[in-house]
Parts: C-alpha cells; structure tokens; sequence
C-alpha cells in the first residue's frame, strides 16, 4: 500500500458560526457603503486602503498570531471562515491578504524580535502591504535558479538584478524576496539562496507595471540597483531559503482561495436559471455544487489537520491540484449552461460581464503560487515514484 | 474515526485479508471462496453492523459501519455484505428484527416505486436490485395510502430475473407481483423511499472510495516494477502526472464519501445540507471512478486489461456502482433543482453550512 491519503471529516467549530455571522454583516455594511461592489470581481485588485484598516480593527487580521505582536490567537479554522466569505463576496483583500496569508508567518518563524514588534502589529491593523519576490525573467517554476544577487557588505548587503510577475509590488511596503548569497553546490543545486526582507520604500529599488490579459495590473517587473538590506533583514538561515520556502507550502496551498477564485459565475447562473431549471441546467448546476461541495470539504479538511499540528503537504498541493483547475473550468462549464438561459434574465448582462473576466483570469489560476506541474510533481514525490 | 482506532474496520480488514485474497479469487472460477468469507463476516457480526442489540444486530455504530464498507470497497468483494448492511438499517427504522443471511433492498433506482396494496401485500418492479439472486430476504420500502412502509419480504415470495452487472455481479430485475411480507411495519415520519436512496448512495460513494484507492496502489505499485525504454514508468514525468490526477480523485473521492458518511453519522435531521452532502458524495465519487480507473487502466497498459490481473476487481465494480442507488447525473438534477429552487444568494450558505 502507498503512503495513504487522508482527508478527516473536519467540521467548523461552533464558534465559526458567530465570526461568520459578524463578517457577512460587516461585508454587508461595506457593500452598502459602496466600498465596493460583489459583481464587479474584475475591480477586485484595486487598492483599498481605508477597507483594509477596518477588517484590521474588526480583529481580522493576524487571527492566529500571538496577542504580543497584535495577533487574536485564533484557530486556522476561524481565519478560514474570514478569508471564504471575503472571497466569496469578491472583497478588496488585495492589500492585506498576502501579508495576512504569508509574509507574517514568515516573519513569525525566523525575523529577529524588534522587527517583529515593529512590522506584525501593522499588519494586524492592515496598514501595510507585502508583495513575494520569488520570479525573476529566468526563473519561474524553476524557482532554485534565481540569480539576483545579495553581496556582503558592511552591516547588511546590496541587492542587484530584478524580479517579475511580482504581484501588488506596485502598492507593497514591503516584499520577502529570496536572493543569491552563493552558487549552488554540486550535491544540491537549491543551496545558495537566502530570504530577506526588503523595505520597498528604500532608494535602489525601480517597479515597472505589467499589463495583464484581464486588463488588470497586478503583476509588475522589480528591478534593484545596489539596494541595500540591512544585515538583521535576513530571515531564517543564510544559504538556505529553499528549506523555508517549501515547509510552508501547505499553508499557502490548500485555503478558500485555491477554488473560489471564479465563484461568482455560479452564483450568477443559478440567478439567470432561476427557480425551475430545465433537467440540463440542473444537472450541470448540481454536478458543479457537488464538485465546489467536495473542494471544500477537503480544503477545511487540510485546514483542520493543520490546525491538529499535521503536515499534510500532499493532500494541500492536491487540494491546490485540483481545486485550481475547477475554478479555471468553472467559467467554460457555466458559459456552456447559460447558452439557452432566456436573454431577458434579469441579470443577463452581469452574467455576460462577470464570463468575460473570469474566462481571462482562468489561465493564471494554474500558474500563480505552483504550476499544476510542479504540484504533480510534488504529489507524485509523496506518491514515492521520485 | 480512523481505521486505526476502529477495531470493526480492523476485524474487517483481517477477514478479508485472510480469506478474500484478491489472487486467489480471481484464479476462482466456482466461487468456493465466498461461503467461508461469507461465514467469517457473519460470525464477526459485520453484515448486521447497522442493526441495534434489540433488533437482533451488532449494534455497531454508523461511524463505525461506514469503515467497514471503506474496507470492503478497497477489497472490491463480491458479496453482499453492503447490501445486507443496508438493508438491516432499512429493516431498524421500523424496528423489524433481521434475520440471519444475505439480504438486499428495492427499489434500488429512482425510477422504480413499489405499491403496498390495501390487502397488505407488495407490488411492482425493481430493477438493478444487487445481490438479490443471491439474497434470503429483500428489505422493501413500498408506499401506500397511508403513506411509506418498511417491509422483509422472503426473496423465494418473488420472481427474480437474473441479470448482471458491468462487474458480474449480479444485478437482478425483481417482480413483487402481490407479495405478502413476512414483516411489515410503517415507516417513521418522514422517510420514503427517497431515504433509503440517499444512504444506498452513501453506502456506493464508501466502496467507491475504497476501490480507488486500491486502484491508486495498484497502479503505483505497477508503475515502480515494469520496465520500459530502459526505466521504470515511474521515472516518466507523464506517468507520474496521470498517478498525481488518480491521487486527486482518490482524494476527492474520500473527502466526499467521508464527509458524507460523517454528517449521517452525527444522526441529524434530514435538511438541505444533509442532503447536498450524500448527493455531493455520489455524484463526485461516481465522476472519480469514470476519471479514476481509466487512469489506472491506462498506467498498467495491457495487463490490466486482462481477466488475469486483478485490477478489474476494483475498477468495473467501482464503475458499476455508479448505478445503484441513483446514478451522478440523477442526484446531480435533484441537487440543482433544490440550488435553484433556493435561490442563487442561498447557494454559499448552503455551502458554508458546516
């Protein structure tokens, strides 16, 4: 028998229910408010500030962190049920959802204390956004080949070379970057390359916004010129991110948003089918619940095992697996079942809108944080055929 | 629950790997094999895990028989101890005791219904009822002016035509032409037929579970033994792919099948959620099975095409239990018409529910 899988029946504890009740209300005010807007996912990557500050002081950020550093040491099931519905209510969470997810952990397990006590508590009050710089122009998947450099010099290092495909660099404070220390050895080719933390509001460092497909600008190419990082910016090990950066993978992997990323075209459909579907619109329509149903009992499942202390790191790169390809899908199956939806659906044109941008962010939902190749190739390690 | 700390699964386990070696059956031809596993299982009380102390079963609890049948599909057997499972359940909410042997239930298919007659006698047609060639007693769910009963009924009382399943397991088209029960009881408030549908559909979406991840064993396995252009198939990255999606499926299988299986054990009322969880199970298990076992078919190449390796075992029954019970593209209509008829807006909360 293979290593066997497991995907415990998890339940959201009872205290879940209230927290969930408090951020639909809060979502609800903010909607109400015009913050934004729940049918216009393609502004979703727009800078939101003053939103961010207030899902900070609703206690929503830093939820399982220690009480010292501004965190509410709340359960990973408790952060998950923030972070669904937000995503399900298409929030601007861009300013805060990647320090939230992962720059903060990061900076938890291996930043020195008063930097800890510096940045953290920021966090918590969602002043502050963190971009990953991790692609360079010749390295992409292949993230062990990154060449931008850190030389030594005195009382910290100068960073030289750029990063792309580098997402929200444009608005970051800050961004967690790996860069070259050293070459790589013959017996690991992975060592070599050290995790900093990179303050972006620093002389040296140049962004260049990138176009994308959907017409967004999320992505942006980072170029550094004799950048300087002071010496206790480095995180963790020297030589060693490549330890670092796949232990924490299963965090990243495996949340809500790895499958929620299209939702919205399923609500919709279900509004333009209305209450008496005809068979082929319900079967389609009851297939894809069931599918959404099964992604999500087994995200919570990860969560929970990690929660339980577990490292589930294959089930989390297969939720990634399979949960990114059903969010990409999503957008073609609905269109499929909404080509005889009556055009005088009421919402028939939001329906259309929402189709379009979801058929052009579905290609990078396979790409973004682990190509579905790579995470084959992880799941097929934890298989034992490499 | 764990197999691990679930003693029954354990019993279960060493029964079938004791006496229902995957080899073994199938260099079979007679089917001397399945008396004496059928004999251990009884003797182990498992075919009567769903049935209380009272009502002459083992009283193991739903969590607990929910593992037995996770084993059972990982050893792809062919007797019916899911069936009799079932059918003891079905026969405990009416408080009829169960006797002792193989049993199975009907109606099997949403299409079928049977008819309690005024006189107390059953009629009309179940087709696809599994096992029923090879069962003493049929626990039934007939529906009359009074509304459901639960009924035994002698299996000798019907006429039976033998038909078979894409795994050859039989699949018998059942005739109650004006049956009289040997017990026969009303069912409690609030389950029909579709009831017992949707715990025949948990029951399948357990061995379906099971079954793949045998089939994903058998197909890692395979692929770190045979040979070709000078490495083992495990070394190419496409075969390592097509084992990575099996992985995925046998996990979504999993997630699904004991999800569901958990959210019934819990003894819930049947609502909405409780119902998109058994529907989800079948639906996504089924559509991992079809996924699931032509990837397997296709890492073992020839081989597994032959009635000599075992693979069939688990990949046609697994394929073959897609039907019972209700088929995916059924339950899937029945799911979207309670999504719509909810409203788009009550979709996430039905999601999010638990």
């Amino acid at each position: 028998m293979t290593a066997a899988l497991r995907f415990d029946p998890i339940r959201l504890p009872p205290e879940c229910e209230q927290l969930r009740k408090e951020v639909r209300a809060f979502l609800a005010e903010e909607i109400a408010a015009g913050t934004f807007d729940p049918h216009k996912p393609q502004r979703e990557d727009s800078d939101n500030p003053e939103f961010s500050k207030r899902v900070g002081e609703r206690g929503w950020l830093g939820m399982t962190w220690p009480k010292k550093y501004g965190g509410h040491e709340r359960s990973f099931l408790e952060r998950y049920v923030v972070t669904e519905e937000m995503r399900v209510a298409n929030a601007p969470v861009r300013r805060f959802f990647v320090a939230d997810r992962q720059s903060g952990p990061v900076l938890l397990k291996y930043a020195p204390e008063h930097i800890k006590m510096d940045i953290l508590p920021r966090i918590c009050r969602g002043e502050v956004c963190f971009s990953i710089g991790m692609s360079e122009p010749n390295s992409g998947s292949d993230l062990f080949a990154a060449k931008t450099k850190a030389t030594k010099t005195d009382g910290g290092w100068l960073i030289n070379g750029s990063k792309i495909w580098t997402t929200s660099a444009h608005m970051a404070d800050y961004m967690i970057a790996i860069f070259r220390t050293s070459a790589p050895t013959k017996e690991n080719r992975r060592h070599g390359l050290t995790q900093f933390l990179v303050n972006m509001k620093k002389p040296g460092i140049t962004v260049n916004p990138i176009a994308q497909i959907t017409g967004q600008y999320e992505f942006n190419e980072v170029v550094f010129t004799d950048h300087f990082v002071p010496d206790d910016h480095m995180l963790g090990e020297i030589d060693s991110a490549w330890k670092q950066a796949t232990s924490e993978l299963a965090y990243e992997r495996s949340g809500p948003e790895r499958f929620l990323e299209t939702y919205y075209v399923l609500t919709e459909l279900v509004r333009a089918v209305g209450p008496k579907p005809d068979t082929r619109s319900a079967e389609g329509i009851g297939r894809l619940v069931a599918q959404l149903h099964t992604m999500r009992r087994m995200s919570v499942s990860v969560a929970g095992m990690l929660q339980a202390g577990k490292e589930p790191v294959v089930e989390a790169s297969i939720v990634k697996d399979i949960g990114t390809i059903w969010e990409q899908q999503l957008p073609h199956r609905v269109r499929e079942l909404a080509a005889f939806v009556d055009d005088n659906a009421s919402n028939h044109a939001t329906l259309d809108e929402m189709l379009g941008f979801a058929i052009k962010t579905a290609p990078k939902l396979t790409i973004q944080g682990g190509t579905t190749e790579v995470l084959r190739g992880i799941i097929a390690r934890g298989l034992g055929l490499r | 629950m764990t197999d691990a700390d679930n003693i029954v699964a354990e019993t279960a386990e060493r029964i079938f790997a004791d006496l229902a070696d995957a080899q073994t059956i199938n260099h079979d031809k007679n089917g001397s094999w399945k008396a004496p596993l059928w004999q251990a299982l009884t003797d182990a009380g498992l075919p009567l895990s769903w049935v209380p102390e009272e009502c002459d079963g083992s009283g193991t609890s739903m969590a607990e028989g929910f593992s037995v049948l996770s084993v059972a599909g990982r050893a792809g057997v062919a007797v019916p101890l899911a069936e009799t499972m079932l059918a003891g359940w079905l026969l405990a909410q009416a408080q009829i005791k169960s006797p002792e042997g193989m049993m199975t239930v009907a109606p099997a298919s949403p299409r079928d219904r049977l008819t309690l007659n005024a006189d107390g006698t059953i009629t009309g047609r179940a087709r696809g009822v599994p096992f029923a060639t090879d069962a003493k007693h049929i626990a039934v769910v007939a529906s009359g002016t009074g509304g459901a009963s639960i009924a035994l009924v002698d299996a000798s009382a019907c006429r039976i035509e033998a038909g078979l399943g894409l795994a050859d397991d039989p699949s018998d088209t059942v005739h109650f032409d004006a049956v009289k029960p040997v017990t026969l009881q009303s069912a409690p408030s609030g389950f029909d037929q579709n009831a017992l549908l949707l715990m025949g559909a948990l029951v399948r979406s357990q061995q379906i579970a099971g079954a793949l991840e045998t089939m994903l064993s058998i197909g890692v396995n395979y692929s770190g033994e045979r040979v070709a252009f000078e490495k083992k198939i495990s070394k190419f990255q496409a075969v390592q792919h097509n084992l990575a999606k099996l992985a995925g499926e046998t996990s979504a299988a999993l997630a699904a099948a004991s999800s569901a299986a958990d959210a019934f054990s819990g003894g819930a009322p049947l609502d909405d959620a409780l119902f998109l969880e058994a529907a989800a199970a079948k639906i996504r298990c089924s559509e991992a099975a079809e996924k699931g076992a032509a990837i397997a078919h296709q890492v073992l190449g020839a081989i597994g095409f032959t009635q000599e390796h075992i693979l069939h075992r688990y990949t046609l029954r697994a394929l073959a239990w897609r039907d019972d019970f209700g088929s995916e593209s059924y339950w899937a209509v029945e799911l979207g018409k309670l999504v719509a008829a909810r409203g788009a807006d009550e979709l996430w909360p039905l999601v999010a529910s638990r």
